[in-house]
């Protein structure tokens, strides 16, 4: 059993139709798992089931064990878990540092240590720490964004879609970041638009495909599969 | 010579009566600035939760006056502030309780919201004129001016006299005093940063763990002190009239949305433009041209652009051209 | 309950209400509530077309009424030659000039094609040109026709025609107002819409209080002409004499009563054309798109409907109705006074008609137009009921007793505040809820 899991998830928005059907997908402390599939997939559904934001008529998630399918996205943050989501993920009128001290808000401690790792991981971020997020380039954005989710100490961070509209290059600097998060000890969620790059660095992957898994299988071994390869992945 | 007394006149007309017309609507409009950045809606309510506030302060004056507490030379109703503003808090937290917060549970649109402060409106107005009557009070007391006109003349020996009301001073000290520390409490305090936070991006806020609720109940008590303050310098400044803060409502809203809605900065900023423009368009310059032009050219009539009962059309025309040119306010407001 | 049960129920109960302040108190009374309910139901259906048809929040009610208001003086008192003779021209020249600088403007706005700064720098020159020539026309005039005997007149005065013309008149005052507002303010956003309303209807209130040239201002029209006889001359007709004996009441009685009775007649016409067209519109596919658009604004604007375009064509008709019904209740007044206009009475009142009655619904406008001004006007005989009753244990010069029983009639706000609250919170449709919705919003 994973760390964090949310196991064979049926559910969707409110009262609509179901969006997730018998979905499973779950992430180890210090891995990277990836969901990818094509567009309409349910990919950002699934990861926001496991976050606790759309109602779930059957499944379950639990974290080390513990079954929190009943919590809701805040209680959540304070059993360790932060999410980034996909777009407006930053406070745009504060300023970077703010950004950070409001990501820490639960926390009662000093937080100096922990932002001081912030800039370590992201060291344009303190060069620009008195600058409002909103004036920051897209990139760097993202770096705010993932950097505010990290100041809560989570034990498992969860990012939608962390490289949309941003370059190539910024891309997979923003990966080779999110690997350094993942040897800290944190499980990493995340969904990914640009799949092969994904699955590149990712120690799990999942495919899904109109709600369900279609398959599911270590990063690697993922984009070794010649099905996997010519169906998602362009070849 | 002849400059200094048209600059006295300026002052003494313009500058003055601006400054703590400015500073009382400042104050009104940061009131309506907190509640649309924090609960994103349009206050109709707000010009009665100022004229509440200053009839609480009213009443407290009365009880220590009765007492025989003074603080003079400065106005009694200074102290009678902090229990008013104390009514206020709990009456604002009730009414959120009772009204406002189904609505929030709900996700209700902004306009129903509008149209729940719009009762509010009704019920306030109604408690307050149940309440102290729909009569004229008098709130100040104490000594009336800082400096009377004829002492400025006896000073300079100029020809114009400067006058500055007592109650014009402690409005534009007492505005600097509590928009310092609310600027403080916003930009220097965890409890302000969330506020600014949630007003930023409520679902992000949500994510790092802010309580909605709490940041709800700061907004409202902040309002409430301003609101309070707001409304009492305006009674201490003019008298207490209870429909008038109904009129009030328009340049209020006015300076917050010239400002741009949301900006506390921009409330300050649009309150004071609003009454700079206000009392100069509706000011007679006749005195003011005739020392600075040569005899003959002295103009016959007052010169002045707007009779003082059109100072609505003033906020209002800013208001417009504002809306049109600069949709979201001299510092960015929200635009949706 | 189906709605048709709910319809007869609640108009039962209204009248049965009506009835009970007949007998308990008078007649009389009746009729002049009855006749204000009629207007009140009016102007409810034109907020009800901006508010319950489009979801437009309308804060200026008040503006559009005043300017119907305005029209029955301009249409039906008199002109004052002397007044005409000693500053007419100027006014009508600092008129034309006012509105030249304003298509002026609207020219260099929406056809030079320059940059921001020289539109904007042209749209100040022009304005601060034509607003020089104005005043210089303007004053001498105004001066001149304030002079004409300005404890009696001191006004350039109306039409001199009859009065119920400028029923027609106010609808298109406050038409024409509303294409100007609806023009610059449609398209904002809501609340925006909202101040910017309540703004020009300040405004109005401010023209017409000052304006003395215009309709002496705060001086107030008194004695406008009547649509329907004087009681005077009931009271002098055999025949109408011969009716009251036969009813058994005295003849002074009944002329008063056959007065209020002949406005209520012409009211109830011009509120069942209004609603008869109102419910057509409704229904027509017009109405459909409306709310169409009311309920979903975004699909609406990408299936190809011009939004701010049929909002604009709403708001004009509601602000029509609006002035329609201010132009009436200034002609059931005989008089004509700025000072009256207040926000709470003439904006935020209809507005809990609208909602009380049931947003969308045009009978519940009625409805709402009916039981509001009836409470509202009954608040205060309640209040003091109540009031009396609560002090009843105190003594009779107990000053908290006093007070309460002095403050009465102030529950009337108090009451209207708490009957929106509590429609909106637990049923926020309305008495009578909008029929054949698709969506609830």
């Amino acid at each position: 059993m994973s760390y964090l899991v949310g196991q064979n998830m049926t559910g969707g928005y409110g009262t609509g139709a179901d969006i997730l059907h018998d979905c499973t997908v779950g992430v180890e402390k210090g891995e990277i798992a990836v969901i990818v599939g094509p567009n309409g997939a349910g990919k950002s559904t699934a990861m926001k089931a496991v976050f606790g934001m759309l109602n779930l008529r059957e499944g379950s998630v639990l974290i080390d064990g513990e079954d929190i399918t009943s919590l809701s996205p805040q209680a959540r943050v304070h059993k360790g878990m932060a999410f980034v989501p996909q777009t407006e993920n930053v406070f745009p009128s504060m300023t970077v540092e703010d950004n950070l001290v409001m990501g820490a808000f639960i926390r009662e401690d000093d937080i100096t240590d922990s932002m001081e790792q912030v800039y370590e991981l992201f060291p344009i971020l303190k060069e620009k720490r008195a600058q409002p997020a909103g004036e920051l380039s897209g990139g760097q954005r993202q770096q705010v964004a993932v950097g505010r989710a990290l100041m809560t100490q989570p034990k498992v961070l969860m990012l939608d879609e962390p490289t949309a509209g941003v370059s190539p290059i910024v891309m997979d600097e923003l990966f080779d970041r999110i690997i350094e998060v993942a040897r800290t000890g944190i499980a990493i969620l995340m969904v990914e638009q640009n799949a092969k790059q994904a699955l590149n660095i990712a120690d799990k992957g999942y495919v899904l495909v109109q709600g369900r898994n279609r398959f599911t299988d270590t990063g690697a071994a993922l984009m070794a599969d010649p099905e996997v390869r010519k169906a998602f992945l362009g070849g | 010579m002849d400059l200094l007394n048209a600059l006295v006149v300026l002052a003494n007309f313009i500058i003055v009566p601006a400054l703590a017309y400015g500073s009382q609507l400042a104050l009104g409009a940061l009131g309506v600035t907190l509640v649309y950045g924090i609960l994103r809606f349009s206050n109709f309510a707000h010009g009665e939760t100022m004229s509440a506030g200053a009839m609480f302060a009213i009443l407290f004056m009365w009880l220590f006056q009765s007492w025989g507490i003074s603080i003079a030379p400065l106005p009694t109703v200074l102290v009678a502030l902090i229990p008013a503003m104390i009514c206020m808090i709990i009456y604002l937290l009730v009414c959120d309780r009772l009204v406002y917060r189904h609505y929030r549970r709900q996700k209700a649109k902004p306009v129903i919201f509008l149209v729940a402060s719009t009762g509010l409106m009704f019920f306030t107005n109604g408690i307050i004129r149940f309440i102290i009557g729909p009569d004229e009070q008098r709130v100040a007391d104490g000594a009336r001016f800082v400096m009377k006109a004829r002492e400025f003349k006896n000073m300079t020996g100029l020809n114009e006299g400067l006058a500055i009301k007592s109650s014009q001073v402690i409005t534009v000290i007492t505005a600097i005093v509590i928009v310092a520390a609310l600027f403080w409490f916003l930009e220097r305090t965890k409890s302000g940063k969330s506020m600014r936070a949630y007003s930023d991006n409520e679902n992000l806020a949500l994510l790092s763990g802010i309580n909605p609720d709490r940041v709800v109940m700061i907004a409202w008590t902040l309002t409430a002190v301003l609101a309070t303050i707001a409304g009492t310098l305006y009674g201490l400044d003019k008298s207490y009239k209870p429909f008038t803060y109904l009129q009030l409502l328009l340049p209020v809203f006015a300076s917050a949305i010239v400002g741009g809605l949301g900006s506390p900065i921009g409330a300050i900023a649009g309150g004071f433009v609003i009454a700079f423009s206000e009392v100069t368009i509706t000011y007679a310059f006749k005195k003011f041209l005739t020392y600075l032009v040569p005899e003959s050219w002295a103009p016959e009539g007052l010169v002045q652009l707007l009779s003082t009962d059109y100072k609505f059309a003033v906020s209002f025309a800013i208001l417009v051209v504002v809306l049109i040119v600069m949709p979201t306010g001299i510092f960015k407001g929200k635009s949706l | 309950m189906t709605y048709q049960t709910r319809v007869i129920g609640a108009f039962s109960l209204m009248a049965a209400m009506l009835l009970i302040v007949g007998f308990a108190q008078s007649w009389s009374l009746v009729l002049a509530i009855l006749n204000l309910c009629l207007i009140s139901s009016i102007m409810a259906l034109g907020l009800n077309m901006q508010w319950g048809y489009a979801g437009l929040f309308n804060a200026g009610v008040m503006g559009f009424a005043a300017l119907g208001g305005a029209a029955a003086v301009i249409v039906s008192v008199p002109p004052v030659q002397e007044a005409w003779a000693a500053g007419g021209g100027g006014i009508m020249l600092a008129l034309i000039i006012c509105a030249a600088t304003a298509l002026l403007v609207a020219l260099v706005y929406f056809r030079l094609k320059a940059s921001d700064t020289i539109r904007f720098a042209t749209i100040t020159a022009i304005l601060v040109v034509g607003f020089i020539f104005y005043r210089m026309l303007l004053d001498p005039s105004v001066d001149a026709i304030e002079a004409v005997e300005p404890a009696k007149t001191g006004f350039l005065g109306g039409l001199g025609m009859p009065i119920i013309f400028s029923w027609l008149v106010g609808g298109l005052f406050a038409a024409g107002i509303a294409w100007v507002i609806g023009k610059v303010a449609l398209g904002l956003r809501s609340d925006y819409f909202a101040i910017a309303t309540l703004g020009i209807s300040e405004i109005i209130v401010a023209v017409l209080k000052n304006e003395d040239w215009l309709t002496r201002g705060v001086k107030n029209v008194n004695g406008l002409p009547r649509p329907v006889p004087y009681e005077i001359e009931v009271q002098q007709s055999p025949f109408y004499q011969g009716i009251a004996e036969s009813l058994g009441v005295t003849v002074v009685e009944f002329s008063s009563l056959f007065v209020k009775l002949c406005y209520s007649a012409l009211f109830l016409i011009v509120l069942l054309i209004i609603f008869y067209l109102s419910q057509k519109a409704l229904n027509a596919p017009w109405g459909r798109m409306m709310r169409a658009i009311r309920d979903n604004e975004t699909a609406a604007n990408a299936m190809g409907k011009h939004v701010t375009g049929r909002h604009l064509q709403v708001f004009i008709l509601g602000s029509a109705v609006i002035g329609i019904a201010g132009a009436m209740l200034t002609t059931l007044d005989g008089q004509f006074t700025p000072t009256s206009y207040q926000p709470l009475r003439f904006t935020f009142l209809v507005w809990v008609m609208v909602i009380v009655g049931g947003s969308g619904n045009n009978l519940g406008s009625i409805l709402g137009g009916f039981f509001i001004w009836f409470f509202w006007i009954e608040a205060e005989p309640i209040g003091l009921w109540m009031m009396e009753f609560i002090t009843s244990g105190m003594a009779a010069d107990n000053a908290l007793r006093l007070h309460l029983i002095e403050s009465a009639p102030h529950m009337r706000l108090i009451m209207m505040g708490v009957i929106l609250l509590l429609v909106l919170r637990f049923s926020a449709r309305g008495i009578l809820p909008e029929q054949n919705r698709q969506s609830a919003g």
